[in-house]
C-alpha cells in the first residue's frame, strides 16, 4: 500500500491527531479548490448490483470533462441494499447527496447538472436530508455504522480521521486495563452475537482465569452462519479497523498477546479488506510489538472457516481454529477457563467488538443513555425478506418491530398482509402480528417466542406457508447439525420426516402433537445450543399458526396446491 | 459414503505440482490442516483421497484425522467441481423469495443434484446456507460472479452464459 516508511510508527496520541488533521485537510473542499467529492459505495451487494461499473463510469467522466476539482473515493457499503449500486456527491455548496440505482445515463445527468451546474438532480429523487427515501436512514442511529459510507476501508488514514484508534491510545495511557473493563462493564454491553452475555462479565472472568505460562486468547467470532443476518460481513468489509481496535482492547484488558479472527470463506470480500486492514495497521506499528511505545504486544491473525453452521457454536469454534472437526462439547469449563488450545480464551462477536472504541471514547453514560432497562444502546438488524427497504439497520435498543419494518422499512412489499418476523435464525422464531409493537430488546424478543439472535430479521407477508418454513429450517438444522448427539442428530431428522408429510398434504392429526413432544425434548437433551434451540422455528410457528398447519393436515393439500387455492381465492 | 465407494479422480501433473508445493510448505505443521485443504480446494476444486493421505503424512496427523476434516465442512469437495460452480443460496431471505424454486430447476435442468458435477465436468451445483447478501434475495453465485433477484425462468440463461 505504501503509505507509511518504515519509521513512521504511530507511537502517540499526537501523531494521530496529526494523521486526522492531514487527511481533514486533503479533503476539504473550497470555493476555488476541489468542490466536490464523489464517493462510489463497493460492498458485496453495491459490487453485486454493478458498483465497479459505476466507478468506471465515474472515473471516466471525471477525465472526459477534465474536472481537476474532484476528490474521487471509494467506501465500503451504505447498508441500503435495496438501492444499491449507490454514489454520494458532496460538495462545498450544500448538504451531501446520494444517488442511487445508478446507470451510464444517470452517471452523465450527475456529472452535467449536479457538478456542472451545481444543481441536485431533483428527477432522480436522491437521498438527502429531508427528502422521502430518506425515511430509512432518518430513525436510525449510527454508532457501530458510523464509517458507513464515509471511509475507504483500504486506508487507515480514513480510519484515523474518524477517531479511529484514538480509543486504543486513551486505553495504553490508562495503564493495566482494570479501567478498561469497568467502562465495559458499566456500559452495560452485552454480546450481539445473540445469547446477550455481559461483555464486562466475559472479559472480567477472562482477566482472571489462570494460564499456567501465561497466555490468552481473544477470538473475533465472524463466523456469521445465521441465514438473514449480514451486519458482520457488512462491518468486516466496511469499517475492518474498528474490529481490529476492539481486539486490541480486548487483549489489552485481558491480558492476552494474541487474536484471532475466524471468518467466514463465504465472505471473499470480507478476508481480503481484513488481510488488508491487519496488515496496514502492522505498518504503523498498531499490531506487533511495543504497541504505541507501550510494552503491550499483540498480534492478530485471520483464520478462514470452511463452512459448517455449528462453528458459530463457541467451542465448535475453538475446535476449528485447532484444525479439526468443528464439533461442540459441554460447557464448563467455559472457554474463559479453558478455551482454544487449553488456555484462557475471550470470544466476541464481530458487532461486540465494533462497539467498544466508542465506549472507551465516549464514556459507559454514553454508551447506555439509549437502549431500555436490560439492554444498552444500539443493535444492527439484517432487514430482508417482503419489506420494502432491504439493508442494515441500526437503532436503539427498544424500537418497537412496527416501527423498524413500516418506518424504517417502508412497509410490505406490494403492500400485502404483514403475516410474522423470522428473528434469530434457526435458533429463533416467528413473531406474529399481534408483538409488533413490543420494544425489540433481548428480553421482550424472547418472551414474544424468539430470540435476538445476530440480529437478522426477515419479514414474511401472507404469501409464505409457516409450515414450509417450518419444514426450511428444520431441514437446514437436520443438515448442519454435527451428529455428536443422538436428540439432535436423530430428534431433528424425525421432526424434519413429520414436516415434509405435512407439507406435502400426508400429514396426521396425530403429528401436530408429536412435533411438540419431540421438540421438547430435543431442547431439553440436546448438547450444545444447536440443538437446544434446533426446534424453536417449529414450536413458534406451531403456536401462533397452528391452523395453517392444521389446514395442510385436513385438506391433505401440499404446500403448491394451498398456494394455488389461495390465489384463486383473491381473484 | 465409505472411501472404496468414492470414484477415481486422479490429478494432473500440473495440478499435482501446485499440490505438492502446498502442503511442502507446511510440513509438520499439525495445526494447519484447515488451511492446508482450503488452498488444495481453492487450487484444483476438490481434493482427492490420494492427496487427503499425503497431507496427514506430510503434516504429521492421522490420516482418518484429515478425512474426517475433509468430510465435515461444506467448503471441501471430494470430488471435482465443474468449471463452473454454481452456488445457490438458500438462506431464509432467498428462500422465502423463491430459492427452492431456483434450485429445483436447475437440478431438473442439468440433471445433478447439489454435490455433484455433470459428467462433462462443465457444471457443479451447491447449495448454500446464506451467503449474507440477502438485500438481493434470492442470489446465485456461478464461480465468483453474484446475480441477484434472479428470476426462475432466467436462471438457465444466467448458467448457460458461462460456459467454458
Amino acid at each position: 500500500m505504501g503509505l507509511v516508511k518504515k519509521a513512521d510508527k504511530i507511537t502517540s496520541l499526537k501523531q494521530l491527531q496529526k494523521i486526522k488533521q492531514d487527511v481533514i485537510e486533503q479533503n476539504l473542499l473550497t470555493e476555488h479548490g476541489p468542490r466536490f467529492k464523489i464517493t462510489v459505495h463497493l460492498g458485496t451487494c453495491g459490487i453485486a448490483s454493478g458498483a465497479e461499473q459505476v466507478k468506471k463510469e465515474v472515473l471516466k467522466n471525471i477525465e472526459d470533462r477534465k474536472h481537476k476539482d474532484i476528490i474521487f473515493s471509494t467506501s465500503g457499503c451504505v447498508g441500503f441494499c435495496a438501492l444499491e449500486p449507490m454514489l454520494t456527491v458532496e460538495s462545498y455548496f450544500g448538504k451531501p447527496v446520494t444517488y442511487y440505482q445508478l446507470d451510464a445515463e444517470k452517471i452523465e445527468q450527475i456529472f452535467k447538472i449536479h457538478l456542472g451546474q451545481n444543481k441536485i438532480v431533483e428527477e432522480l429523487e436522491p437521498i438527502t436530508e429531508g427528502s422521502e427515501v430518506n425515511d430509512f436512514y432518518r430513525y436510525q442511529y449510527s454508532r457501530v455504522l458510523r464509517n458507513r459510507g464515509q471511509i475507504d476501508p483500504l486506508n487507515i488514514h480514513h480510519y484515523i480521521a474518524r477517531d479511529g484508534y484514538f480509543a486504543l491510545a486513551k486505553a495504553l495511557s490508562q495503564g493495566d486495563g482494570t479501567q478498561i473493563i469497568e467502562a465495559v462493564t458499566k456500559s452495560g454491553l452485552r454480546g450481539r452475537g445473540g445469547a446477550g452475555f455481559p461483555t464486562g462479565v466475559k472479559w472480567n472472568l477472562c482477566r482472571q482465569a489462570e494460564s499456567a505460562d501465561g497466555v490468552k486468547y481473544i477470538v473475533c467470532n465472524g463466523d456469521e452462519g445465521d441465514p438473514g443476518a449480514f451486519m458482520d460481513r457488512n462491518l468486516l468489509e466496511s469499517d475492518p479497523h474498528s474490529i481490529l481496535e476492539g481486539m486490541l482492547i480486548a487483549g489489552l484488558a485481558i491480558g492476552s498477546p494474541k487474536g484471532y479472527i475466524y471468518v467466514r470463506a463465504e465472505y471473499p470480500l470480507a478476508v481480503q479488506t481484513l488481510t488488508a486492514a491487519i496488515s496496514q495497521a502492522k505498518q504503523y506499528g498498531l499490531i506487533g510489538k511495543g504497541i504505541m511505545n507501550s510494552d503491550f504486544d499483540f498480534d492478530i491473525q485471520i483464520y478462514e472457516g470452511a463452512g459448517a453452521f455449528v462453528c458459530g457454536e463457541e467451542t465448535a469454534l475453538l475446535k476449528s481454529i485447532e484444525g479439526k472437526r468443528g464439533m461442540p462439547r459441554p460447557k464448563p469449563p467455559f472457554p474463559s477457563d479453558e478455551g482454544l488450545y487449553g488456555k484462557p480464551t475471550c470470544i466476541n462477536n464481530v458487532e461486540t467488538l465494533a462497539n467498544v472504541s466508542q465506549i472507551i471514547l465516549n464514556g459507559p453514560q454514553w454508551f447506555n443513555s439509549l437502549g431500555t432497562e436490560t439492554s444498552k444502546g444500539t443493535k444492527i438488524f439484517a432487514l430482508a425478506g417482503a419489506v420494502k427497504n432491504v439493508g442494515l439497520v441500526e437503532v436503539p435498543m427498544g424500537m418497537t418491530l412496527r416501527d423498524i419494518v413500516y418506518k424504517i422499512g417502508g412497509g410490505i412489499v406490494g403492500d400485502k398482509a404483514f403475516k410474522a418476523v423470522q428473528m434469530g435464525g434457526p435458533s429463533g422464531g416467528c413473531i406474529p402480528e399481534k408483538f409488533l409493537d413490543i420494544p425489540v430488546d433481548y428480553e421482550k424478543v424472547k418472551q414474544a417466542g424468539s430470540i435476538m439472535g445476530s440480529g437478522g430479521m426477515i419479514v414474511i407477508d401472507e404469501d409464505t406457508c409457516m409450515a414450509n418454513l417450518a419444514r426450511y429450517f428444520m431441514d437446514f438444522i437436520q443438515d448442519e447439525s454435527c451428529g455428536q448427539c443422538v436428540p439432535c442428530r436423530i430428534g431433528t431428522r424425525r421432526m424434519l420426516e413429520i414436516l415434509e408429510r405435512i407439507t406435502k398434504g400426508k400429514g396426521e392429526e396425530e403429528d401436530l402433537e408429536k412435533l411438540e413432544k419431540l421438540g421438547q425434548v430435543i431442547k431439553e437433551t440436546s448438547l450444545c445450543g444447536l440443538g437446544k434451540t434446533a426446534p424453536n422455528p417449529v414450536l413458534s410457528s406451531l403456536k401462533y399458526f397452528r391452523n395453517e398447519f392444521e389446514e395442510h393436515i385436513s385438506t391433505r393439500k401440499s404446500c403448491e396446491r394451498l398456494h394455488i387455492k389461495a390465489k384463486v381465492k383473491k381473484v | 459414503m465409505r472411501i472404496a465407494d468414492l470414484p477415481k479422480y486422479k490429478l494432473l501433473p500440473r495440478e499435482e505440482d501446485r499440490v505438492n508445493h502446498i502442503i511442502e510448505s507446511h510440513q509438520g505443521d499439525r495445526g494447519m490442516v484447515i488451511p492446508v485443504l482450503q488452498k488444495i480446494q481453492k487450487a484444483v476444486g476438490f481434493i482427492p483421497i490420494d492427496v487427503q493421505k499425503k497431507v496427514a503424512h506430510e503434516l504429521g496427523v492421522p490420516e482418518k484425522e484429515v478425512y474426517g476434516v475433509a468430510t465435515f465442512y461444506s467448503f471441501f469437495s471430494l470430488i471435482p467441481r465443474g468449471k463452473n460452480n454454481i452456488r445457490v443460496c438458500m438462506g431464509t431471505a432467498c428462500f422465502v423469495k423463491g430459492g427452492k424454486i431456483i434450485a429445483d430447476r436447475i437440478q431438473k435442468e442439468l440433471k445433478i443434484k447439489p454435490g455433484q458435477t455433470t459428467p462433462d465436468r462443465k457444471y457443479s451445483i451447491q447449495v448454500n446456507r446464506c451467503l449474507g447478501a440477502c438485500g438481493l434475495a434470492p442470489i446465485i453465485v456461478i464461480n465468483d460472479h453474484l446475480y441477484q433477484k434472479v428470476n426462475p425462468d432466467e436462471v438457465m440463461d444466467i448458467i448457460y452464459s458461462h460456459k467454458d
